[in-house]
């Protein structure tokens, strides 16, 4: 049976339904939510309160996680205003956005040739991120300024956050193989 | 709150009661127990005052497994026979062993599910087998040192140790008849016993280097609560490789062959390994090296010659530390301190480097050698309902993405690395033929994009889909990952509510079957002293049970349940109550469960009810000025 929480992330931790989160707060509630239903707070309970603490502890990181995180809040916020996401067709047609792209991960690519694979690789990491976070201070101002029907305008610039991401995951599993090899 | 009464049944039943709990660093070289003793948690030595168990057995033909000190003794005149370092073996399939064949000379056999076997005088002997007989070694010490029999352990493991390790682990745990309250990370571990919820707070790296075992945690304190923020680490990498380095350059310097046998190398690193830790106090240290022929060869090793012989080694903990700061978004500066655990950061290079790279100078107040136990047994005090007013909280991560293998050999990763755990996702699979009515699903761990560079954690079949048109099947798989970082996988077909029939076999791990039947052989588990321990078991758990429910019902029971609700539960109580005091623990095992169900509704409304209490003071309100 599946734990019933309140209906929304925002609504467990107590919070405004909104794109700007107080990470203070947030965090400061995650905490004391964890405090009260951790399994270790059940070491000696009885198998179903350990299942059940299980399931809520679950759902707490859940809802923490999606909510400390600018994409998945994002798109979670739209959602809950019945937004329809087509993950299998999603695409952008900003053709500088995705030039930029295409220049990232050549630079991907070319890392194995550096002198140090590594700091280059660190670089090209920096530059997404920095990437990533002028994005959030899009969405920021999308979600701000509520203008009716930006849905799509948003769901644009969480297309293009989806990219950076899948690229930041690239950048990683590239680190974890460099040090592979030279282990 | 009324909710915390439930989690400690320990303090209702006999609230004067200690509870005797210890907590377990199986270590690659050494091993510990510790605990809490007024109000202290220390280290429990033996009976002559020594407290680190050397982590080796030796079997024979004729007498029963020797461990610790006394198995070291026949390493060099027995070693195919002497198993050291066995912790480097847990959850590893054959092929992993043969990689770190060069490293352990010992006879190899496939075992029957995948998992190596190690043949000795005393038959065939599983690496989980040889890590019990560690456990139980320090389960009667402890017992003995405690004056009664323990009723929960936490054992520790290394943070970057996958599920196959950690589960590995448990269940040598349970063959050693240890009831484990909680698998903690190492590093997490040493950061309690560091104290560092005292007062201090921020983030703090914990770098961990033991024998053959690398971790580095990124961890944020904040009240009591003990927030891994990321992991990363190798599970192939210590001291032990230092030891070989320096045992590969005295070979040299001796002139023996590589192929030399087994004794000998023995012999030429424990030079090695007396070598390094001279070198840790001294700046040069002379050594004597002893030749088939009976010839020597002497010299001698300065700190800067070994110091270039192992810097490969350390600058390879670099690379983690980078990548656990990377993961937690913190740059090296936002570190405010550095805990050195291992006896291998004793090693001065080690310490430079880590100051130099965290631009802090590292921690090192406490034993490297005992800090992982002492943390474990605060952590053991707490679990087992001795310090119930104690708020402290860790909250861990998983430490390797977990995966599926999708077409060609690729991997989807479905969990993350560096997740909070508990932690549960579900992906949906569909058919791609008509009328299939099975499917075959690969669970791996690890990084890496193709399947073959992850580690295989278990295949499973699902069967009894219901024959529908290709691509018409919904099959929902969740992982669900528990506080101890353990796997669990169900599935589901969506469309018409059937539950198929999944078999998780792990990869290179034993089978339920096989742990029950090797309890069962076990000497101490004798059929007659085996149900009668079942028996108390199960009637302990009735009364934590019963009296968790009574306090609950006392508390809220009026206000939460109607009066239907109330007498069902009432009745399998009651049930429960009559049935306790019988003889036969399948009965009441049963009427357990009846009690479990009838009361399951009203537990989870007084968890949710709790919930809302704890955020009762914040109003929505309250921010949006």
């Amino acid at each position: 049976m599946a734990a019933d929480l309140s209906t929304t992330h925002f609504e467990l931790f107590g919070l405004p339904q909104s794109f700007e989160v107080d990470t203070e707060q947030l965090d400061s509630r995650y905490r004391e939510l964890q405090r009260t239903v951790h399994p270790d707070r059940f070491a000696n309970a009885s198998d179903l309160e350990r299942r059940i603490s299980m399931q809520q502890a679950t759902q707490i990181n859940e809802g923490y996680q999606t909510l400390k995180d600018p994409l998945r809040r994002g798109r979670y916020l739209l959602e809950l205003g019945g937004y329809q996401f087509d993950d299998e067709h999603r695409t952008t047609s900003d053709a500088a956005f995705l030039m930029e792209q295409m220049e990232l991960r050549e630079l991907l690519s070319e890392v194995r040739e550096a002198e140090d694979a590594f700091a280059a690789l660190g670089k090209i990491m920096d530059r997404i991120d920095g990437d990533a976070a002028i994005l959030v201070a899009e969405l920021q101002r999308l979600f701000a300024e509520a203008v009716p029907g930006a849905s799509g305008q948003i769901a644009d610039a969480l297309t293009k956050m989806q990219f950076f991401r899948k690229l930041q995951q690239e950048a990683l599993e590239l680190e974890v193989t460099l040090e592979d090899e030279i282990g | 709150m009324a909710l915390l009464q439930i989690s400690e049944p320990g303090e209702s039943t006999a609230p004067h009661q200690h509870q005797l709990a210890v907590g377990i660093d199986l270590g690659t070289t050494n091993s510990l127990v510790a605990s809490v003793r007024s109000g202290i948690a220390e280290t429990l030595p033996n009976a002559e005052g020594v407290h680190l168990l050397p982590s080796v057995v030796h079997y024979s033909a004729e007498n029963e497994a020797v461990v610790g000190q006394a198995a070291l003794t026949f390493a060099q005149t027995d070693p195919l026979n002497t198993i050291a370092s066995v912790k480097r073996l847990m959850g590893r399939g054959v092929d992993d062993v043969k990689q770190a064949g060069g490293y352990l000379p010992y006879e190899f056999v496939p075992g029957s599910s995948g998992m190596p076997l190690l043949h000795t005088a005393a038959g065939d002997v599983s690496p989980v087998e040889v890590s019990a007989e560690i456990l139980r070694e320090l389960r009667i010490r402890a017992e003995q040192t405690l004056g009664g029999e323990l009723q929960g352990v936490v054992v520790t493991v290394p943070a970057y140790f996958d599920d196959a390790q950690r589960q590995a682990t448990k269940d040598a745990a349970r063959l050693a008849g240890l009831n484990v309250l909680r698998l903690l990370n190492e590093p997490t571990a040493a950061a309690v016993a560091y104290g560092l919820d005292k007062g201090s707070e921020g983030v703090i790296a914990v770098y961990d280097l033991g024998g053959g075992t690398f971790d580095i945690s990124i961890l944020r304190l904040n009240k009591g609560v003990f927030e891994v923020l990321s992991t990363a680490g190798d599970t192939a990498l210590g001291g032990d490789d230092m030891d070989r380095l320096v045992a590969d350059w005295l070979m040299q310097q001796a002139g023996i062959d590589a192929a030399a046998d087994h004794g000998r190398q023995r012999h030429v690193l424990q030079l090695a390994r007396a070598a390094k830790e001279a070198l840790s106090a001294e700046e040069v240290t002379d050594i004597t090296v002893s030749r088939d022929d009976g010839s020597a060869w002497s010299g001698s090793l300065s700190r800067d010659d070994f110091n270039s012989l192992i810097a490969p080694l350390v600058e390879k903990t670099l690379g983690p530390c980078r990548r656990a700061l990377r993961d937690a978004g913190i740059r090296a500066a936002g570190v405010q301190s550095v805990v050195m655990v291992g006896g291998s950061t004793r090693v001065p290079l080690v310490r430079d480097r880590i100051a130099e790279f965290f631009a802090a100078e590292p921690q090192v107040d406490l034993d490297p050698d005992k800090v992982v136990a002492i943390g474990a047994a605060i952590q053991a005090d707490i679990l087992a309902g001795n310090k119930p007013d104690d708020d402290m909280l860790l909250l861990d991560v998983i430490p390797l993405s977990l995966g599926l293998e999708t077409m060609g050999g690729l991997t989807e990763k479905v969990i993350h690395r560096n997740t909070t755990i508990p932690t549960a996702r579900a992906q949906e699979f569909t058919t791609f033929k008509d009328g299939q009515t099975a499917m075959s699903v690969h669970v791996v761990q690890g990084e890496r994009e193709l399947v073959d560079d992850c580690r295989s954690l278990a295949r499973f079949e699902l069967r009894d889909i219901p024959p529908m048109v290709a691509g018409a099947a919904r099959i929902r798989v969740t992982f669900q990952v528990d506080a101890d970082g353990l796997l669990n996988v169900t599935a589901e077909e969506q469309t018409q509510g059937v539950t198929s029939s999944i078999e998780v076999k792990p990869s290179y791990g034993l089978g339920d079957n096989e742990i029950e039947s090797m309890l069962r052989d076990s000497m101490e588990y004798a059929a007659v002293d085996r149900d009668a321990r079942r028996l108390r078991e199960e009637q302990v758990e009735a009364d934590r049970v019963l009296e968790a429910l009574q306090s609950a019902l006392a508390a809220d029971g009026d206000q939460l349940l109607d009066a239907q609700e109330r007498s069902v539960i009432d009745a399998a109580a009651a049930a429960l109550a009559e049935q306790r005091n019988g003889t036969d623990y399948r009965t009441i095992k049963q009427a357990i469960k009846v009690v479990e169900k009838a009361s399951s509704g009203y537990v989870e409304r007084r968890m949710n009810s709790s919930i809302r209490d704890a955020m009762a003071g914040h109003s929505v309100d309250e921010f949006e000025s």
